[in-house]
Order: C-alpha cells, then structure tokens, then sequence
C-alpha cells in the first residue's frame, strides 16, 4: 500500500517505529491531493503551510525522543460547518464565503491536544442539507470510486478525501444519515455516535436535536481511536451527555457468539436496490456464520420517520439559520434602502436554494395555525420511532440494515426533484430522531464495482458493541484493504 | 396540503426571503409536494403521545456564575460586513 | 358613558447575576461598548447555550417573595423574529412551562388595600442596544449596535389586568421593585435600564365585566412615566370613544417631551413568534424540598417588616411604609434602633435630615457618610436631655463632614446643652433687663413677643440652652 493509502494506526506506528516522518507523510498527501484533487473536488480549503509546519513540529517532539498520541502527525480533514479558529470556515455557503471564526470548535480543541495534521475544510451540502454534497454552493465533489457519480452527503467531502487517500481520516457531521450515507457511497467507514456523546459547541446547527459530529475514516479500528478523543461531557454544551466515555479501542475485539442482530423488515421492502439488499444480507450471513443470531423485527413507524424527520429538521433549521442575515457576519447586500430590505436581499442573494427550500418548509411548519398539525404532530411521532426502538433492543443487541437504499447515483440524476432526494434518507433518518449510534462498514460492491455499506445500530450509548461487530464483520472480509482506482472520466 | 399564494408570501415574509415571479410557482409546487407528503403523518394516532422535543433524559444543566473572558472587541467584530468606531452599524431601522 | 381603565404591567427586571443567562460575559454596567461580548451572546455559528444557575436561583426567589407558586417542571423556548439587536434572531424565553405561576403583591393606594395578582414570572434573555445616527430611530439613516446587553438574565413578571388607575399601576411597580432590592435579585436601577415596564390599557363602561380593546406602551422606565403615560393613553381612548370611534390594537411610543403617545408605524403583519421548544437547553427540574429551602432563604419582607414596625416600636402606617420602603433603610433603621436610640426619633431622623442630605448628594442610604450606629448614639443623647434636637442638627452636619463620635463632636465642640438652671435664669434676667420694649409688648398682650426674648436667650448662650427651660423662664418671670 502506498502511503497515502494506509489507516491512521497503521501509520502511527510507523512514526513511532521512525520508519516515516510526519513530514514525509504530509508531503506524500499533499502530493496525493496535487494527483487527484483536481478530479475529487473534496476540498474547499486546504491549508498547505499550517499542515507542513504542523508536521514539522511534530517531527521535532519524536527527534526528542517524547511520546507521541494516537493522531499526533498524522494528516485529516474537518468538514467545512465545524469552526476552526483563524481558518474559513464556510459551510459551503456563499453567506459565508469570508468567514473566519474567532473560534475552535469543542472538537477541534480535544484533537489539537493530540497533535494532528490538519490539511484543511472539506466539502459538503450547503449547511449540511442534502444527500450528495451536489448542494454546495462552490461546487460538488465527485466519488473516488466514479468520478461521475456522487460521494454521497452531507458530509461528501470528508468521505470522498479518506476514500481518494487525500485525508487519512475525517470529521463529518450527521443529521440524518450524512455521515453514514457517504460513507456507504465512498466504501469507507462513518459513524454517527449517540445523540449527546460529542460536543455539538462550534458545529454549525442545522438541526439542533438530530446533529452529532463523528470520524470518517478507512477502517472500524481508526474510528474507535477518534471516537476516543472527540467524545465527552462539554461544559459549553448542555446537551452532552454527563456520562463516562469508555475506551472504544478495546471494542475492537472479534466476538459476536451469541449476539442477536435484528432485520427490520420495513427497512428491505420499499423500492431498494436489490444489489444493496443482497450485499447487506450476505454480510449479515457471514456475522451469523461468525456465531450471531438473526432476529426479524419490525419498526412499525419506519414509513413516518421521513416525514417526521422533514418537519422536525427544517423547523428547527428555520430558526438556527436565521441569524444569516448580514448584520454582524457574513455576507451583506448592497443598495439596500432599510434593514428589513438588506437582510431579505441578504439572504435570497447568498443562501442556496434548498437551504431557502428547507427554511420555508420549517417556518410553515411552525406558523400559526399549521404549528399543532405539523411541527408538534411530529415531536409526537417522533417518540413513537423511538418506542419502536427500545421495543426491538429488548429483543435484540444490535439492528443490520442498508446505509443507503441505493449505490451512488450520477451527479445531476437526482438533483432536480427534491422529494425524491428526501425518500433516499429512510434508512438513516429514524437513527437520529431515536438519538441512536450507527456505524457504516463496507460490505461489497454492486456490479459497477460501487461501494455499498451495512449500518450497524445500537442502543444509546452502545457504541462498543457495533464497534465490535463493525470490527468482526470488517476483519473476516478484505474491503477495508480496497482502495478507490480513480477512474470514470 | 396544497400550499396557496397566500402562505407562500406568509412564510417568505417570515423567512426573510424574496421569491422571484419566475419562481413563483416552482417554489409553491416544491413545497406543496413536501407538504403534502408529510401529511401521512395526520394517519398516525398520537392523542396520547406526548411530545419528544429532547432524546435525551437529561435536566438541570447549569453553570457557575464566574465571569470568563470576553473576546477582544477587534475579535468580536472581525468578521462585520461594516463597523463604525467599535459598533455593528445597520442601515435604517423602519420598525420596532 | 362612563368608563373604568383596565390595566395590565409586563416588568423586565435585569437579574444581577455576576455573569450573562448563558454564557459567561460579565453583566456590569458602563463598559465600553462591544468589549462584554463572546462567540455564544454574539450568536456567532456553532454556539451553544449554558443556563446560568443563578439566574435560576433569583427567579425562583422572587417569585416565592412575590407570592407564586414555583413550577417543579419548566423549560425554555425560542420566541422567533428578526431584529439587529438580537443576534440569532430569536429570543430565548419560556412560554408555556414559565418557573413562576400565580402570584400577588399588595399595594396600599389611596383608598386602601389591593392586591394584583401575578400571571407569571418567566426568565429569558436581554437583547442588545441600539443607537441611532438621528434623534430617533424614524430620522436615523443608520444605527450602532452595541451587544454588551444581549444575554444579560431578565425575569419577566407579567400581571394580571387587575389596576384600574395610573396611580394602583405606579404603587404596584413601586412594590415589586423593592421587593425585588429586598430580596437582593436586582439593582432596580431604572436610569441603568435594570427595570423597564410595558403597559397594556383598554376601556370598558363601568360596571361591564367584557374587556375593551387594549394598546400597548413598552420600554417605560420610570415610575412617573408609568403614571402620565397612562393619563394620557385613558384620556386619549376615552375621546376616540365618546366620538363613536375604536380603538385600534397596537403598540403606541411614549414622548415625555411632549407629553403624548404616538402611534408606531402600524405592521402589516402582528409577530408569528413561532415559539417552539428550545432543542439546545434541557429542561429544569426542582422539587419541593429546593423551593423550600428557598422559601427559607429569603430575608424579612416589606410587608412582615412594616407590620412589625408598626407592632413593635408604635410606628405609624406611613412611616413604617417609607422607613421599609428599601431593604437598605430598613435595615439601616434596624441598626439605628439596636444602638439604643428610640425608635420614633430614629424614624424622623432618617426621613427627615437624612434623607435630606443623601438626596442633595445623588447617594444611597449604603453610602451614607453617617452611620447607623453613630446616628443612633446621637439620637439616645438627645433622648438623655445632653443636646437638644436643634443642637443635634449641627451634630449631624458635622458626623457628615468627619468620623467622629457624636459624644466627641459635642465635647469638642462645647455644645453640650445647657440645662442648669440657674445659669439660663442669669441670662434670661439679663435679657429681660435689655430688652424693655419687648417686655412691654407681651404684658401688652402681644404673646408672640416672648419670641425675640427667646431669640435673644438662645443667642446669649450660643444656641446651647434647653430651649424648653428657656421658654418656661421667660413666662415665669413676665407672668
């Protein structure tokens, strides 16, 4: 494998072996990214100097002899909604095309204590509200894995730069499945933690309910290890869980005797793909060959969740992005005669047009007199999908499905018809209004040679065991070796 | 739920968006088919459901009321579209 | 047609916590503007907030001190609408579950006893400030905005309609506000904007029982606003309906300068606020056993305290009313009393010389130069018959000027009073000897004569003669 194509705990030891500099290493991604870069689109900002002198100063600490962490010089990605002080930080918006945050996100504050190589800000949907990263307003990304396909989204950026080898793993963010999804798209790994089990402080809000920040990354191993620095209590936020954070590492053992994995069987009927749901179905085979035991389950108000999701999301989208409104940051329009007409030519000028799609859905939802039949019939259905959860995990310790009901479609397929692009998320959504960890593993390809992923779901809180089945599954077949031949043009 | 006229101009307003004539009816006909699908909802019985507005069983998260430091003015208005001597200025103010 | 005023108060009291509801700027006041600012009460993207355990703790106080009943579940909401002092667009504010329910004040008009009752009392957060290029914000091509404000911790304390005059509206705010200072949850400092009330006041004939439509004035911040603006407003809806006309719903300026309410540039749209459940705070949770121990930490209040006064030292109902009117002068009254001094003297003292002169100086009670345990000395010698209350005058003024005892002042300054009779009868002979004309005057029968005598006497013993003896002598001897 060159380089550029290893797993972060791979590479670290290499450092701490001294086989590699971090220098080395940087330049070989920086070279990566000069190769591909051009085809992928995966970034919005690289930060070339900062990466080469980050790396240099960790060389220097090695030279010491000092002991080096987990991540220390070893080249990654941030998706471009968290805030990282100093450096742009767009949300791949034109209302914040010049932005810079006077500020680190929670996150990046726990990784810069272990030293990382920051390369830059990767692409995404405008504030994070899409499936194929084809709503960024600057431009899309392209999957790796065929350039004329999509990479998945939100976070289709952070999955294409891991699955192309120019990051070596990646923060995204999920709201209703854009870590997952992409990852499934891209053939990487992606997990979404449980609600409250990383600090949402600097993540810019989309949906304050449903949104949580997890790594991307090559395989299940390097994301139990980034898991380990980013989860935790944060005092400045009031919605991370005050609970203790485990060693995720030590999930990463081979076990699954005895282990009951449920099949919903509402998430296999409804128009899938059927390579998908063969691939899915195959890997829940192996895991059974391994010892566990297949359970069917149903998720009787799986067919609300989108709805309800859709409701839920914009509602409170609404309101989170309505402070875009040229005032104290941001873009500001010209020529305008008063307030009221500066912040309505604003944000019409600079917000993209499913970002303003999502903003009217959400305030009709909660305008007088449609506030009860929507946005508050959906808080109620809301409890319901997650019942439905907590009925099943008294049955079973895990749920398998599809993280995507399709393979990456062609960019521009879906685009036009936003309905279509919203029924695309039913596999990914009821996991973040029940609050739930989910974790994508590649599990095969269709027969165009297209990444499909597993989801495997836990309880809250349980993100150990679907690291260890995530880690079993992944160990007992070779995809996580695969790399993404870049090819399609 | 078909959305009308009305609504659209309703919810534009309190979105702070304008909606271009040409678009008019696009716009109207997208929100109309989301709206009109998450109308299944309406099927589900909820009379004895009670809202779930947070996932999380969790209450009482508070702070101590210990200042910290505040950011530097310049930081603060760093990224302003227009300052004036330390303040945010705003073109006219019609209404309260 | 003859009509009574139905009026509603909504009050804003800024809470001083040492610290913003959720973020951890400092809330003083003054400072330049913009420097009391961070990612979260700026609104920045990405922030997120964290509730302020003493703003908590002061709501819960004043609503048991205001007689509510404290609301073992409650939770915050966005209240949605645009405006530049508020950076996310939306108010962080409690709209369904407020912490305080269904309480009362008692107000002591001019006929007699009342009591409003208190809808709710709900914590949220303050918005920024705005200044404008031109005098008002409608000839103001541009406006500042400064953010210091935004996020300072307010508890709105929303009445029921229950006053009927500009005076009960006056009286009733009167109360809250030093209830407030009693229990020491805000400054009430209405010049520095800690206290600001919104009025609501509709019409309807006597004795109708169905409310008129109202308008509505915000933002007044002094108690002799409240009660002009409301004049006016009564007087103003009382012509448009003798005219036959209707009152329109609406929010209506205060002008002091001119003594009007104006009408704001009507909205085409009244505000959707669009509330919803706050997402990114928790809900807060009290039990009984906390409201109790609450309950317990609140000091004496205006009431129980007037009424002791009254009880205890024979105080009469007005005085009372004014000496507890601050937690600061009851307390300083208190501390008089406990230096020995009778307390009815102690109570003119304080409202009257006192008073007085922290009046002239623009200070409070707390920064009175003269202590309450040295006024109290002062006052148990004049009730020991060593200076007289003209004497303890000029011992006052001097306690202002400098620290020393009253017992000093008075040796140092030889004013210990005269009482020795036969030394003011030596110069009330005197004084009788040189003054003839005046003497003839009052055996003429002209009785206000004695006065120069006394003028005289006082004079002659450098004002330290027991003006009481003096008197008497004088009479004596004419008689």
């Amino acid at each position: 494998m060159k380089l550029f194509e290893q797993p972060a705990h791979v590479l670290h030891d290499m450092l701490v072996n001294k086989e590699i500099t971090s220098l080395e290493l940087t330049q070989a991604v920086l070279a990566r990214i000069d190769e591909v870069e051009g085809d992928v689109q995966a970034y919005l900002t690289i930060t070339r100097e900062e990466a080469l002198a980050q790396a240099k100063a960790v060389d220097e600490k090695i030279a010491k002899g000092e002991e080096i962490a987990f991540l220390e010089g070893i080249p990654g990605a941030i998706k471009d909604n968290i805030c990282t002080k100093g450096i742009k930080t767009t949300c791949a918006s034109k209302i914040l095309q010049k932005f810079v945050p006077p500020y680190d996100a929670t996150v990046m504050q726990k990784l810069e204590a272990q030293n990382p190589v920051v390369l830059g800000k990767t692409n995404l949907d405008e504030f994070a509200m899409g499936g194929s990263t084809e709503n960024s307003a600057y431009h899309p990304t392209c999957n790796p894995w065929n350039t004329d396909c999509v990479p998945g989204g939100s976070s289709g950026g952070s999955a294409a730069a891991v699955a192309a080898g120019t990051a070596v793993w990646a923060l995204g963010s999920d709201t209703g499945g854009s870590i997952r999804q992409p990852a499934s798209f891209c053939g990487v790994v992606g997990m979404k933690p449980t609600y409250g089990r990383v600090s949402r402080y600097g993540l810019v809000a989309y949906a304050s309910s449903l949104d949580q920040i997890g790594p991307i990354t090559k395989d299940v191993t390097d994301c139990a290890h980034i898991l380990n620095i980013i989860a935790g209590r944060d005092e400045m936020d009031s919605t991370s869980l005050d609970v203790q954070v485990p060693d995720f590492t030590k999930a990463l053992v081979q076990d699954v005797k005895g282990l009951k994995i449920g099949l919903p069987k509402e998430y296999f009927v409804k128009g899938m793909d059927p390579e998908v749901e063969a691939a899915v179905k195959n890997g829940v085979k192996e895991l059974e060959k391994l010892g566990a035991e297949v359970v069917e389950i149903s998720l009787p108000n799986t067919d609300y969740a989108i709805s309800t999701y859709y409701l839920i999301a914009p509602a409170e989208a609404a309101t989170n992005l309505a402070r875009y409104d040229g005032v104290s940051y941001g873009e500001r329009a010209e020529d305008a005669a008063d307030l009221v007409e500066m912040m309505t030519k604003t944000r019409t000028q600079y917000l993209g047009e499913e970002v303003k799609r999502r903003i009217m859905i959400g305030n009709y939802a909660l305008s007088a007199g449609y506030y009860d039949a929507y946005y508050l019939k959906a808080l109620k259905v809301r409890r319901l999908v997650k019942e439905d959860y907590d009925k099943a995990f008294k049955d079973v310790d895990v749920i398998i499905c599809p993280a995507a009901p399709s393979v990456a479609y062609k960019i521009g397929e879906k685009i036009a018809n936003p309905l279509e692009m919203y029924l695309q998320d039913a596999c990914t959504v009821p996991l973040n209004l029940a609050g739930l960890p989910g974790i994508s593993v590649p599990c095969g390809y269709n027969k165009d040679k297209m990444p499909i992923g597993m989801q495997i779901i836990g309880k809250a809180l349980d993100e150990e065991t679907i690291l260890r089945v995530a880690y079993t599954y992944e160990q007992s077949q070779s995809y996580h070796e695969d790399r993404a031949q870049l090819g399609g043009k | 739920m078909k959305v009308t006229k009305k609504d659209m101009e309703n919810v534009a307003v309190l979105s702070r968006l304008s909606i271009p004539a040409d678009k008019e009816e696009l716009y109207t006909q997208q929100l109309s088919d989301v709206l009109e699908y998450v109308d299944n909802l309406s099927a589900v019985p909820t009379d004895d459901i009670q809202p779930m507005a947070h996932v999380l069983p969790v209450s009482n998260v508070f702070r101590e009321d210990v200042v910290k430091e505040s950011l530097s003015r310049e930081l603060a208005l760093s990224n302003a579209p227009l300052k004036d001597d330390g303040y945010f200025r705003v073109p006219k103010v019609l209404e309260d | 047609m003859s009509y009574e005023a139905v009026i509603g108060l909504e009050i804003h009291s800024e809470l001083k916590t040492k610290t913003k509801i959720f973020c951890g700027c400092a809330t003083s006041f003054g400072a330049e503007h913009n420097t009391h600012v961070c990612p979260v009460c700026l609104g920045l993207p990405g922030v997120l907030p964290v509730l302020n355990k003493r703003v908590l703790e002061f709501a819960i106080k004043a609503g048991l001190a205001l007689n509510c009943k404290i609301n073992n579940f409650s939770k915050f909401d966005r209240k949605n609408y645009y405006y530049p002092d508020l950076p996310k667009n939306w108010q962080t504010s409690q709209y369904d579950l407020p912490i305080c329910e269904h309480g009362y004040v008692d107000i002591e008009t001019s006929k007699g006893k009342k009591r409003i009752r208190i809808t709710r009392i709900h914590m949220e957060e303050d918005a920024g400030k705005l200044v404008h290029s031109g005098n008002t914000i409608k000839d103001s091509e541009t406006s500042n905005v400064d953010y210091n404000r935004t996020g300072v911790p307010l508890i709105e304390i929303v009445s029921e309609p229950d006053m009927s005059t500009p005076e009960e509206a006056r009286l009733y705010m009167e109360k809250v506000k030093s209830i407030l200072q009693y229990i020491d949850v805000s400054n009430c400092k209405m010049e520095e904007g800690n206290l600001r009330a919104d009025l609501n006041v509709s019409l309807r004939p006597k004795g109708s029982d169905v409310l008129g439509t109202r308008t509505e004035m915000k933002n007044i911040n002094s108690f002799k606003a409240v009660e002009e603006a409301l004049e006016y407003e009564i007087e103003r809806q009382e012509e448009v309906l003798e005219d036959g006309g209707h009152i329109i719903q609406e929010t209506r300026t205060w002008d002091p300068d001119r003594g009007v309410t104006l009408s704001m540039r009507s909205k085409e749209n009244a505000h959707d606020y669009r509330y919803m459940p706050e997402p990114d705070l928790v809900p807060i949770i009290t039990s009984d056993e906390e409201i109790e121990k609450f309950r317990e930490s609140l000091p004496e209040l205006p009431d129980a305290r007037q009424a002791r006064l009254e009880s205890e030292y024979g105080l009469s109902s007005y005085d009372a009313g004014i000496i507890t009117s601050s937690r600061q002068m009851a307390e300083y009254f208190d501390a008089v009393v406990a230096a020995g001094a009778d307390a009815k003297l102690a109570a003119n003292w304080i409202m009257g010389d006192l008073s007085k002169n922290l009046n002239a100086e623009g200070i409070g009670i707390e920064e009175s130069p003269v202590e309450a345990q040295r006024l109290g000395e002062m006052i148990g010698l004049i009730s020991k018959g060593t200076i007289s209350s003209k004497i303890a005058k000029k011992v006052f003024e001097e306690m202002w000027k400098c620290p020393d005892s009253p017992e000093k002042i008075v040796k140092d300054k030889g004013l210990v009073q005269i009482t020795d009779t036969k030394a003011i009868e030596a110069i009330v002979d005197k004084v009788i000897a040189d003054n003839p004309k005046a003497v003839e005057e009052y055996k003429g029968g002209k009785k206000k004569a004695i006065g120069s005598l006394v003028g005289q006497v006082m004079k002659q013993s450098k004002g330290k003669a027991n003006p009481q003896m003096v008197n008497q002598l004088l009479a004596q001897k004419l008689d």
